[in-house]
């Protein structure tokens, strides 16, 4: 039989109301999904069953995993971070400007890290050949971009807002419109990837990638917000959008930085 | 909302983690991602292996990081891994000289996955290692490991780290298949399950 919506609605609210259990019982926040998120069928057999060795940081500052590899200008050109610019012609669909700062878990800007994006185009389509999808692809859109963050660790994209898009987890399965980012921190251990969505979207409640985030704070932190003083006059909505990174750095004073 | 506060640490909460999906394939892997150790270095190895599933299928859409300290120990902090054609914006591939230490590999259709790198030298107490870092459609959140390689047997029994393994060691420890190439599956899930770390 089909998995419908339905079904995965009920494995979402069984996931959800297991979590409230587990916090009211004394257990910590979840900040991030568990990886075996049943209702995301793609994690049922890609997940561990046994738990992660943890490994306190503080004990060898001389692991390689807290010293991350650098990056710098050679990486990235100026207009890497302009999805509307890289064909010869104009993409279709709305402009839209997304920014924010990349701060650590001390509220201290991550400067000079790379950014990168990736995301449909307007029609909800990817330029990937996997990507089954009948939607038009857009000649003028490939949907990737980068930067590094500034001295304040801000970083800023101009691109398309990206469509929604039907992804065959169960039927009528749609994502809804993100853009997906991969951050590097100061350290591998504060690697990240996540996408980004955006406000006030009716299909929230449907997606079981969304809502393997299964404590609404940490899920809010997901959605960004529209902010008219990013919009450009005649040209682009704007949207703010802050990332966190997780997980232990070099500190800065055994860095000299 | 998703303008931090950052006047107190109460409000300076993680960002989560969310899956790379199947189509990061357009947008992450680059040309020459596999290739960090300088061109016809003799230090060289190749290391190699398939990222499988719990069924013991390899995974044709997964994604895997390296990175790596120098023969001498020391981190490389330069940067170059992703140098970009200033004309086109292409990628302009590295440099061929220097050592960034930085890769990442896309797995093929078969789940296979090969980088050519620098034999990693000894930081502090434990013996040398490559970091790994697996993303994947399915994986909601990445997967953070190691890759020993063996030959010096008295640094591989003084670690950390393969001690308190115990029996799980061997997931940790490429094989050797001889000049100068080893083979590292990762295994996510099931029998032989790898290692994997978290860092606090």
């Amino acid at each position: 039989m089909a998995l419908t919506q339905q079904h995965i609605d009920q494995e979402i609210a069984a996931e959800h109301a297991a979590y409230e259990k587990r916090v009211a019982d004394g257990a910590p926040v979840e900040h991030h999904p568990r990886r075996d998120y049943t209702p995301y069928r793609s994690s049922v057999l890609r997940h561990p069953e046994q738990p992660p060795v943890s490994i306190d940081t503080s004990r060898d500052p001389e692991m390689v995993e807290l010293h991350s590899p650098a990056f710098g200008e050679r990486d990235i050109t100026g207009i890497d971070n302009d999805l509307t610019r890289q064909h010869t012609g104009e993409p279709v669909g709305e402009r839209i400007t997304v920014s924010g700062r990349l701060l650590d878990r001390a509220g201290r800007p991550v400067r000079g890290q790379l950014i990168e994006i990736w995301q449909a185009n307007s029609a909800g389509r990817y330029a990937h050949h996997r990507e089954q999808h009948d939607a038009p692809l857009d000649a003028n859109f490939t949907g990737v971009g980068r930067t590094l963050t500034d001295a304040e660790g801000r970083y800023h994209f101009t691109t398309i807002q990206p469509g929604p898009y039907p992804w065959r987890n169960h039927v009528n399965a749609w994502r809804p419109a993100h853009i997906h980012f991969s951050v590097f921190g100061a350290a591998f251990t504060q690697r990240l990837v996540t996408q980004m969505y955006f406000p006030n979207d009716p299909l929230f409640a449907y997606d079981p990638i969304l809502q393997s985030v299964t404590d609404d704070a940490a899920r809010q932190r997901l959605v960004a917000t529209y902010d008219h003083g990013l919009s450009v006059p005649e040209f682009s909505l704007g949207y703010h959008w802050d990332i966190v990174l997780d997980g232990p750095a070099a500190t800065w004073i055994e860095e000299g930085r | 909302m998703t303008k931090i506060d950052t006047s107190g640490p109460e409000h300076v909460l993680p960002t989560p983690s969310q899956t790379v999906g199947p189509f990061y394939g357009y947008a992450l892997p680059f040309r020459g991602g596999e290739d960090i150790a300088p061109l016809g270095h003799p230090d060289t190895v190749t290391v190699h292996g398939y990222v499988l599933d719990g069924e013991g299928d390899p995974l044709p859409d997964a994604l895997v990081e390296l990175w790596g300290p120098r023969p001498d120990g020391t981190v490389p902090q330069v940067d170059g891994s992703l140098r970009r054609d200033p004309a086109t914006g292409a990628y302009l591939g590295r440099n061929g000289v220097e050592f960034t230490g930085w890769g990442r590999i896309q797995t093929d259709p078969n789940g296979h996955w090969y980088a050519r790198t620098l034999r990693p030298g000894a930081r502090g107490r434990g013996a040398p290692y490559l970091s790994v870092c697996v993303f994947a459609r399915g994986l909601l959140m990445h997967l953070f490991t190691r890759i020993y390689l063996p030959g010096d047997a008295a640094a591989l029994a003084g670690d950390p780290l393969l001690a308190r393994v115990g029996d799980r060691r061997d997931t940790l420890m490429a094989t050797d298949e001889g000049s100068g190439t080893y083979r590292f599956d990762i295994r996510l899930q099931g029998e032989g399950e790898t290692v994997f770390l978290e860092f606090q």
